[in-house]
């Protein structure tokens, strides 16, 4: 085996295991922690496929951001002293049998497929390409994601907020 | 040889496992872990095709915006579940089962 085949089935076995950590674990702090491996293990994909500043923002948004947000999430849906943060599982057996099965349909299209696959793109570095892609090709789509972050952002902070006759 | 079926697999492997979290769990904060699974499965797909593919870097780019929409709903939706975790004193989604507030 290739080195970069033994760091890609390391980095598979990491996401995939602990996203099943993830979706299957019965503690919702379990879960939680599991999908901070997932996340790392798919910024190690990320690593791997040559996208360097993907994985940086992967690392900083998702594991920094997002997971800190659900772990309030987390403790602000329960009661403190409650200390077993249980998720129910209904319907397992029939959502069990529609998720393989989707799997291995998607498996035998990715191998069936003849995918126009180019001469690739060399591993470099890409974060100065993606700056000046964003800022000239990409400005549109750019400035409508951060208004909408934006957006996205006081809306969150409207939801939340208690009203005065309440 | 690594190719691009290993990564479409891989992907395929965790959007299935975020279906699953999704389809079976009834607390509001598994559910939206489950989305940010699929959400990253999604996200290895374009990233794979950027390496393979003849695109170029727009793969990556649409990787990006795939994670700022995913921070913003993320936002948006833990907003949602502490408000109804203040009305109903519960995150199980099937006791949000009326409109009014």
């Amino acid at each position: 085996m290739t080195p970069e085949a033994i760091v890609f089935w390391l980095l598979a076995a990491l996401t995939v295991s602990s996203a099943a950590v993830v979706v299957l674990a019965r503690s919702l702090i379990y879960s939680a922690f599991a999908l901070l491996f997932t996340f790392m293990g798919v910024a190690g994909i990320y690593f791997s496929l040559g996208a360097d500043f993907l994985a940086a923002t992967q690392l900083l948004i998702y594991v920094g951001g997002i997971l800190i947000l659900l772990l309030f999430g987390v403790m602000l849906t329960h009661k403190l002293y409650d200390l077993d943060l249980k998720s129910e599982r209904e319907q397992f057996l029939p959502s069990l049998i529609v998720a393989a099965g989707i799997f291995a349909l998607l498996t035998v299209t990715a191998l069936r497929t003849q995918w126009a696959v180019g001469p690739g793109r060399a591993p470099a570095p890409t974060t100065a390409d993606i700056g000046r892609l964003f800022l000239s090709d990409y400005v549109l789509p750019f400035e409508a994601a951060s208004i909408l972050l934006l957006v996205a952002l006081m809306g969150a902070a409207l939801i939340v907020r208690r009203k005065k006759d309440a | 040889m690594i190719g691009l079926s290993h990564y479409l697999i891989l992907s395929a492997a965790l959007f299935c496992l975020g279906l699953l979290g999704l389809l079976t769990r009834r607390n509001a904060v598994h559910v939206l872990m489950s989305i940010e699974l699929i959400l990253n499965s999604a996200n290895v797909n374009l990233v794979a095709f950027s390496r393979y593919g003849s695109g170029g870097l727009a793969g990556q780019l649409f990787a990006v915006f795939v994670i700022v929409i995913a921070a913003a709903e993320v936002a948006v939706a833990l907003a949602i579940v502490l408000t109804l975790y203040r009305i109903k004193r519960t995150p199980n989604l099937d006791q949000a089962s009326t409109l009014r507030g």
